[in-house]
């Protein structure tokens, strides 16, 4: 049992905290929210050709680094830190996963190839305008047509569904009911009878779109594993993106505590640092038990997640370390973003400070895969039924 | 990181259960599940009769070095022998004082004399301790201890004067070690020693204390010109703050992963009982269930990282610092969890005057987990000052 990054993980880590500090400053993060896209594309290339973030956990047989959970999650906490504004999450916790847990050897080669290049980015779109993390959220349908697939309905909160090149869809057999009848099909963006529409949000740091399928013709080929059997492969996925939203839900709690303190040292009122008050102190203290809480259940969690793509006895957890560490990390994150306001006082409350980018980010990655309530509910079904 | 344990230590988990399995049984057979927090005052003479037992076995101070006694044990195996332990039921220890606190300290800051003197009593399960620290004037302020020592030269002896509260286990033991003032004209943490003091004496009077929960597991202990001999001070006079602060990484270490145990098993007991009674169907009670269910999962992969997390040097790491908080809040929250999924049957004893069923006991009991030890609050005081800097409150 060895419970600690290793060096190597280390100095991914190390690696990935250094570069995001310089590249993923306040100024860029604003910078990148503001544009249509909501990520600088050059940075993301740069991200791709010199750090090759984007093939992580991708295979070496199909280009990847062939590295696992660990140094993934290890990533995303700092991206969570840094705010960073990219395609990340989206191609690589949603796309890579979905493709690596349902793609056949020829879609492999031909997408993980291309991402791996920095020549594509995907997303997944599984749950309709009612959003939900269950098997019935999905509400986009298709029907066999002419040897192939013609989908109709809508996808929502689909993260960068707008930028996306490539679009994983869930949809449902034509009158199908609960976790039967889904498949998952690979939509190039331009893919006639496609209609992308921007989702206006409240945290701009990370962009959404809605999806229409006007009666979208795609050809056999488009489908992903097996026809109709897709939820315990989307289950799977969303268990694996979720642990990687969780470690940056951690990061983002763990700036949040970071700067928070450093603004009560400085801050000086009643002739001394507030952070001198028990009220400030035991506040912050609060923020760290629970950062370190979520560090300790996100690293379970990547460990887990590891077996479970590279096979091992932890394999069988991962839908509980997925729900355990998504509901403690949701609820941390949210609480530190709304201490960390509270303990910066007025400026806290203003657009200048970063406080109110990460209590926006932490309320959308709360929803996000399902909320608190949702993954406990899914632990107390464990436990109770 | 690897989570995984090797196949010796899987071996060594089937020695230990294998061993629980067969020797707790007979006689042994009714202390299961007995004699933990809230319920220390049960069958003594019985779970002393254990701490025997496991002796016997050489399965006390496991972790303990083998020239002390011990078997020298890595912490994958003390783990896996703490959670092997709590598995099985096994009772709360009545030697957890001597052998996770008394010890260790003995080895690290003892003479070889004192090491001769005490260690094997405490291996054999014979000989149990208490400990002397906090008083009616010293709680969360630990340092403004008041009990004085006074070396008699005539006698060749140390002189022992004042009270201490909260010491649990008192009445049963044979020795208590205990911080007291050398130096009668300083204050706080300088001028302190750190005594091993006899119970069976004259000037050692202790008197149990009756809890919220009408039964008493902590006691007062007055020392009346009780003696100690010149040979039984760890270190030398002024050096007790150090001797005793440097036991406090003892008691964050591997024996938590068996206190998780602990607490599984009465999580267990709740969930048991909210599928029985109805409430496992209740929205809410399935929220704050599934809630301790999570948060107790992470308490485990929180000490699993304090375990591979160990700089040597025996500074605490941040997973370390938030360890008491964490738990004792969390034991606070199952308290109200266990009476909250029985409704108004929860409320209702197990028998006249005042006898407390398990599950009340322990609601009550668990209230005073987040006092003991560092109470929150200095809890979080310690965390904000030593894991983020924050500078201490000005002196007033």
């Amino acid at each position: 049992m060895d419970f600690v990054f290793t060096e190597e993980q280390q100095m991914i880590r190390d690696t990935a905290e250094s570069f995001l500090a310089q590249v993923s400053t306040s100024e860029a993060v604003r910078q990148a929210m503001e544009s249509e896209s909501g990520f600088d594309p050059e940075l993301w290339q740069k991200i791709c050709a010199e750090m090759y973030w984007q093939a992580i956990h991708i295979p070496e047989d199909f280009g990847g680094m062939g590295l696992g959970y660990v140094e993934l999650v290890a990533m995303m906490e700092q991206m969570g830190r840094y705010l960073l504004c990219a395609p990340f999450f989206s191609t690589v916790c949603l796309g890579v996963n979905t493709l690596l847990l349902s793609a056949s050897d020829e879609q492999k080669a031909e997408y993980l190839g291309a991402i791996c290049e920095g020549s594509l980015t995907a997303t997944l779109a599984y749950c309709g305008a009612r959003g939900g993390r269950e098997a019935g959220a999905v509400t986009a349908t298709y029907r066999e047509q002419d040897g192939g697939f013609v989908l109709s309905g809508d996808c929502s909160f689909v993260v960068d569904g707008m930028s996306a090149d490539l679009l994983l869809i869930a949809a449902r057999e034509e009158g199908s009911l609960g976790e039967n009848g889904l498949s998952l099909f690979a939509v190039a963006a331009d893919a006639e009878g496609l209609q992308r529409s921007k989702l206006p949000v409240l945290d701009q740091t990370r962009k959404m779109a809605s999806l229409t399928f006007n009666q979208l013709k795609l050809e056999k080929s488009a489908l992903l594993g097996d026809q109709g059997a897709a939820w315990p492969v989307l289950d799977r996925v969303l268990d694996l993106a979720s642990i990687a939203l969780a470690a940056e839900q951690m990061g983002g709690s763990q700036q949040l505590l970071d700067s928070t303190v450093e603004y009560t040292k400085e801050r000086v009122q009643f002739n001394r640092p507030i952070a001198s008050f028990q009220s400030i102190k035991h506040k912050a203290a609060d923020m760290m038990l629970r950062v370190e809480a979520a560090r300790s259940a996100v690293y379970y969690a990547a460990c887990v997640a590891d077996e479970a793509l590279q096979g091992g006895p932890l394999a069988e957890e991962l839908t509980e370390a997925a729900s355990i560490a998504k509901a403690y990390c949701s609820d941390a994150y949210f609480k530190n973003a709304g201490e960390a306001m509270q303990m910066h006082g007025g400026v806290g409350f203003t657009w200048e400070y970063d406080v109110h980018l990460y209590f926006k980010r932490a309320k959308a990655s709360e929803h996000m895969l399902g909320n608190a309530a949702y993954h406990r509910e899914r632990l107390a079904h464990v436990v109770l039924d | 990181m690897k989570l995984s344990f090797s196949p010796e230590d899987e071996q060594f988990r089937e020695e230990i259960a294998g061993w629980l399995k067969d020797n707790l049984r007979g006689e042994f057979e009714q202390l299961k599940f007995r004699g933990g927090p809230g319920d220390e005052h049960m069958f003594p003479e019985e779970r002393k009769a254990w701490e025997q037992k496991l002796a016997e076995g050489k399965w006390t101070c496991v972790g303990w070095p083998k020239e002390y006694g011990g078997r020298g044990l890595p912490i994958e195996q003390q783990v896996i022998f703490f959670e092997e332990y709590a598995r099985s039921g096994a009772p709360g220890r009545v030697g957890h004082i001597g052998e996770g606190l008394a010890g260790p300290t003995i080895i690290a800051f003892g003479s070889e004399k004192q090491k001769q003197k005490y260690l094997p009593g405490i291996v054999a399960g014979t000989e149990l301790w208490c400990q002397g620290y906090s008083e009616p004037g010293a709680g969360s302020d630990l340092a403004n201890v008041k009990t004085k020592a006074r070396f008699d030269e005539a006698k060749g002896k140390w002189i022992i004067n004042g009270q201490k509260v909260w010491t649990s286990l008192a009445h049963e033991s044979d020795f208590c070690f205990v911080i007291a003032r050398t130096d009668p004209d300083s204050k706080a943490h300088k001028g302190l020693g750190f005594f091993l003091i006899k119970m069976d004496q004259p000037g050692v009077t202790v008197r149990p204390i009756e809890q919220i929960t009408g039964t008493s597991e902590f006691n007062e202990v007055f020392f009346d010109d009780a003696e100690c001999d010149a040979e039984d001070i760890v270190g030398e006079p002024g050096d007790g703050w150090k001797v005793a602060m440097g036991l406090l990484g003892y008691e964050r270490g591997v024996s938590t992963l068996g206190q998780q145990m602990a607490f599984k098993n009465e999580l267990d007991q709740v969930v048991a009982l909210a599928k029985e009674n109805g409430a496992a169907q209740d929205p809410v009670m399935r929220q704050r269930i599934a809630d301790l269910y999570l948060r107790l999962k992470i308490m485990r992969y929180n000490s699993m990282r304090m375990l591979s997390d160990d700089a040597g040097d025996g500074s605490l790491q941040k997973e370390a610092l938030i360890y008491k908080l964490y738990w004792a809040t969390w034991h606070r929250d199952l308290g109200e969890l266990a009476v909250d999924v029985q409704g108004e049957a929860g409320q209702v004893l197990e028998a006249e005057p005042y006898e407390l069923t398990r599950l009340q006991s322990l609601y009550l009991f668990v209230r005073s987990d987040t006092i003991y030890g560092g109470t929150n609050q200095v809890q979080r005081n310690i965390i904000a000052e030593r894991g983020l800097g924050m500078p201490r409150e000005p002196k007033w």
